[in-house]
C-alpha cells in the first residue's frame, strides 16, 4: 500500500529539468520510441518504393483502392489531431472536464478511423485484393508480380499504421483515466502532452502513407 | 509551469493541412505527366507533415537537441532511398511488355 502510494507519487512529480526538454523526461522518451518508430515507418515505404520501382507490371493505385473514402479518412485523423491539441490547451488553462472531452473526441476519431479501415479492407479483399496475391474482380485492374507485391505491401503498410491507431486509441482512453484520477490539472499535463506527441505521429504517418500509397 | 507553453494558432494550422489535403486532390488529376505530379505530392506531403510536426508536437517550441532525434529516422530513411534506388535502374522496363520479333532467329 505504502508502495503504491510511493510509486504515484513518483509517477505524478517528475524531474523538473533536462537538458532535451524543460519540462519532462517522459516526452524525451516518447520522441525517441517515435524515432525508433519513424525508421521503422521509413523502412517500410523505402521497401515499398524500391519494389515499385523495380516492378514493370506495378498496378496503378487509384484505379484499384479508390481514395473517396481514404480522402474522408485522412481528414478525419487530420480533425482528431485538432482535438487533441484542443485538449491539451484545456488542460492547459485548468478544465479537466473540457480536456477529458476532447480527449474522447480524438479517440473516437481514431476508432472511427479504424472501423473506416476495416470497412475498406473488407471490400478490397472480397473484389480480390489479398495479402498473398490479387483474384477476381481485381485481377481485371491489376496482373503480375508487380500486383501481388502491391497486395502485400499495402495491407502490411496500412496494417502496420491501424495497429498504431487501434493502440493509440487505447492509449488516449486510459490517458482520460489519468486525467480523471489526478485533481490537480497541472499534474496530468505531461501525460497529455506526451499522448499527443504519439497521436500527431500517428498522423504525421498517415500523410506519408496517403500520399504513397494511395495518391501517387 | 508546462501549461504556460506557448500555444500555436491550432485552427490555422488545421486549415492550411485541410487546403493542402484538397491540393493533393486536385494534383492526382493534374495532366502535366507522372513525374511533376509525383513530385508536387511528395512536396505537399512534406510541407503537411511539417506542419504537423513543427506545431501540433511543439517542435518550432523545442530545443535544438530534441530537432536532431527528431530529423535522425529522416535522415536514416533518406539515405535508405538512395541504397535502395540505384536498383531499379537495372530493371529494363521497356523489354518488359515487348514481345520478340517474329524475325528474331529462334534459339537452337
Amino acid at each position: 500500500m505504502t508502495a503504491q502510494a510511493a510509486t504515484t507519487s513518483q509517477h505524478a512529480v517528475e524531474p523538473a529539468e533536462t537538458p532535451l526538454t524543460p519540462e519532462s523526461w517522459g516526452k524525451l522518451g516518447m520522441w525517441i520510441f517515435l524515432a525508433g518508430d519513424a525508421v521503422g515507418f521509413g523502412v517500410l515505404l523505402a521497401a515499398y518504393g524500391g519494389m515499385r520501382a523495380t516492378s514493370a507490371d506495378w498496378p496503378n493505385p487509384y484505379d484499384v483502392l479508390g481514395i473517396n473514402l481514404t480522402a474522408a479518412m485522412t481528414f478525419l485523423l487530420i480533425c482528431s489531431s485538432v482535438t487533441m491539441v484542443k485538449a491539451l490547451e484545456w488542460l492547459g488553462r485548468g478544465d479537466r472536464a473540457k480536456a477529458k472531452m476532447f480527449l474522447f473526441f480524438t479517440a473516437l476519431g481514431g476508432a472511427i478511423f479504424v472501423g473506416c479501415q476495416a470497412y475498406e479492407w473488407t471490400h478490397l479483399i472480397q473484389s480480390g485484393l489479398h495479402i498473398n496475391g490479387i483474384s477476381g474482380h481485381a485481377l481485371e485492374l491489376a496482373k503480375g508480380q508487380g500486383a501481388t507485391l502491391f497486395g502485400t505491401t499495402f495491407f502490411i503498410i496500412t496494417g502496420f499504421h491501424g495497429m498504431h491507431v487501434t493502440g493509440g486509441v487505447i492509449y488516449l482512453l486510459s490517458v482520460i483515466g489519468v486525467v480523471s484520477r489526478r485533481p490537480d490539472p497541472a499534474a496530468s499535463y505531461n501525460v497529455v502532452e506526451i499522448v499527443g506527441l504519439y497521436w500527431h505521429f500517428v498522423d504525421l504517418v498517415w500523410i506519408m502513407v496517403f500520399t504513397f500509397m494511395y495518391l501517387l | 509551469m508546462a501549461g504556460e507553453h506557448k500555444h500555436p494558432n491550432y485552427m490555422a494550422i488545421f486549415w492550411m493541412l485541410a487546403i493542402l489535403t484538397v491540393a493533393e486532390l486536385i494534383v492526382v488529376f493534374l495532366p502535366f505527366g507522372k513525374f511533376v505530379n509525383g513530385t508536387l505530392l511528395c512536396g505537399l506531403a512534406v510541407g503537411k507533415a511539417a506542419l504537423v510536426a513543427m506545431y501540433f508536437m511543439h517542435l518550432k517550441f523545442e530545443t535544438r537537441t530534441l530537432g536532431l532525434i527528431a530529423i535522425t529516422p529522416l535522415t536514416i530513411a533518406t539515405l535508405l532511398v538512395f541504397v535502395i534506388l540505384p536498383d531499379s535502374l537495372y530493371v529494363d522496363h521497356k523489354t518488359q511488355n515487348v514481345k520478340p520479333a517474329a524475325s528474331a532467329p529462334a534459339k537452337p
